[in-house]
């Protein structure tokens, strides 16, 4: 799959910022005022930029509004209006406590709930993808739920679950890379049943249709990106999880050292996740790629 | 609504014969010149007369060798289209209600004027039926010539698509498939029609028909045969001379 940058800045930033917003709806910190104003910016930031991101993608932006009428049946509708109705009630949640020192306990629940499910829509848009054998497994909303989580974590300063959160996220990274691997030969779709010829011997695409390149090719066969596919992967590794682990668990004194230490985790961990999110979609195989004699 | 009709009325679709199948390419052509002059947005072209030269085509011909354990390889040219899936993935998936399946006749279609171009449709399909226009920023798929299959404007013998009245080969058939008796279900059963990627269960309402097994003649023997004396397997006379005697230069034989 194309690794168009404006999914990538997306998926890897709203995800950290309906993370620290889930965190924020179970009141961890319980902050309020302006320290609670500086948290909620953070929040909105990260996840308004990344919606605001994944409309650059779209042929007719202008529209977007019809994408909340299909919630019946497709994820993406479903995913706009988790994101729309989470961001409401946290901007709820988040008045009452930036300017009237309250904490709706049940509001910040239910905006904590939604923010979670917002995550959860955008891991399912890839998910349901049968076309996609890496995507369509149960490992990939879990890895998106496990990235968002820790990311969160890590922002929210919540100390005593983020070297867990990072711990599960790193591994379930390692896993979703070794059962991804595997996937398209599992899937069992090769140009032989593509074609319908495999039981008459060996297919081999011949003639593509066209000399030049097109929509297919370019949208969904990305051959480039998988060349550093190893090197890449040790890289969102170590920033991803490992690195911000070992800035967090670093026994530091002093408030200064502290808050260095804990945004070069969290900088660190989006550099990561911004590195395996273009994994994601660069090592994806699309099935039509078959047609072309391509994977 | 991207919901998908229970059951519709007709299968529309075609039948695609690879045996007949000759790789002209008019259909690509015949196609992309009707559905850029009538129904809906235009078929763009990017570039098409500098060095890379793209466009939105519904319809394309791709040509692949099959080599049998035994025996000669085989060419066969392959044209695909959008199948008109029952169980149609790029229906569900979309968020705005753009694409939809008509009850009446199954054909799956999309409605321009709410397309939002998020390309989630094209990604779902298994097929690469649907391309996204980047002159007009929605998505454009084959529509089964729905302009022309009910046009009482043309004259019946044209009421098909576009694709099908032209195939100079014949290779190409239109028709419902839902019902067993029509000329298109009646091939495919004759001709053990087949869906492409069954394992993706989107239930393909266009079928193909397989290559025919190649002639075989060896039983039969020509009235020229004697003839036709065969070509000695093992050279005689003066190349037998020179055959052995090159064998025994050094280098040997091989």
């Amino acid at each position: 799959m194309h690794p168009a940058p404006s999914v990538i800045i997306f998926t890897t930033l709203s995800g950290l910022g309906f993370g620290l917003l889930f965190f924020l709806g179970l009141g961890q910190p319980a902050a309020t005022g302006t320290v609670a104003f500086v948290f909620y910016a953070i929040a909105y930031g990260l996840a308004c930029g990344g919606l605001l991101a994944s409309t650059f993608h779209l042929g007719r932006p202008e529209r977007a509004w019809r994408a909340f009428t299909q919630w019946k049946t497709s994820w993406l509708s479903r995913e706009g209006v988790c994101a729309v109705a989470a961001l409401i009630i946290m901007g709820l949640y988040a008045l009452g406590a930036v300017f009237l020192d309250s904490d709706w306990t049940l509001l910040g629940w239910i905006g904590a709930a939604l923010s979670l499910a917002t995550v959860f829509t955008t891991s399912m848009i890839y998910t349901q993808l049968k076309t996609v054998p890496r995507w369509n497994m149960a490992l990939t909303p879990a890895m998106f739920l496990a990235f968002s989580l820790a990311g969160g974590a890590l922002l929210a300063g919540a100390e005593s679950v983020a070297p867990w959160l990072l711990a599960i996220a790193g591994a379930l990274q390692l896993a979703y890379w070794a059962k991804g691997d595997k996937a398209l030969e599992r899937s069992g779709t090769n140009l032989g049943t593509a074609t319908g010829l495999g039981d008459r011997g060996a297919v081999r695409a011949f003639e593509p249709p066209h000399t030049g390149s097109n929509y297919l090719l370019r949208e969904f066969v990305h051959l480039v990106g998988r060349k550093h596919a190893q090197k890449l992967r040790m890289i969102a590794f170590t920033l991803g999880f490992a690195l911000p682990l070992l800035l967090i668990l670093t026994p530091v004194q002093g408030f200064v050292i502290k808050h260095v230490f804990a945004a070069l985790a969290v900088l660190s961990h989006l550099a990561g996740v911004a590195a395996s999110r273009w994994l994601f979609f660069a090592q994806a195989e699309h099935v039509v790629g078959l047609y072309y004699g391509k994977r | 609504m991207t919901e998908l009709p229970n059951a519709t009325e007709r299968k529309m679709g075609l039948v695609i014969d690879l045996d007949t199948c000759v790789g002209c390419h008019a259909c690509v052509i015949s196609c992309k010149g009707w559905n850029t002059e009538n129904y809906g947005a235009p078929l763009s072209d990017q570039n098409p007369y500098g060095g890379d030269p793209s466009g939105t085509f519904l319809n394309r011909v791709h040509s692949y060798e099959v080599q049998p354990a035994e025996g000669h390889a085989q060419l066969i040219h392959f044209p695909k289209s959008c199948l008109h899936c029952e169980d149609a993935p790029c229906v569900t998936v979309c968020p705005t209600g753009a694409s939809y399946k008509r009850a009446e006749d199954g054909i799956v279609l999309v409605n321009e004027d709410h397309c939002i171009g998020c390309g989630l449709c094209a990604w779902s399909c298994p097929y690469g039926a649907r391309e996204l226009d980047l002159a007009e920023g929605v998505m454009k798929k084959c529509t089964l010539c729905v302009d022309r299959i009910y046009n009482e404007n043309l004259p019946e013998v044209d009421r098909i698509p576009s694709c099908v009245r032209t195939c100079p080969a014949g290779a190409r058939h239109f028709g419902d498939l839902g019902d067993p008796d029509s000329d298109v279900s009646q091939l495919v059963a004759e001709r053990g029609g087949m869906d492409l990627m069954p394992e993706m269960g989107t239930k393909p309402v266009n079928k193909y028909l397989p290559p025919r097994p190649k002639d075989t003649i060896e039983e039969e023997i020509d009235i020229l045969a004697p003839l036709l004396a065969p070509v000695a397997e093992e050279p005689q006379g003066f190349m037998g001379w020179l055959d052995k005697a090159l064998d025994k230069l050094p280098g040997g034989a091989n």
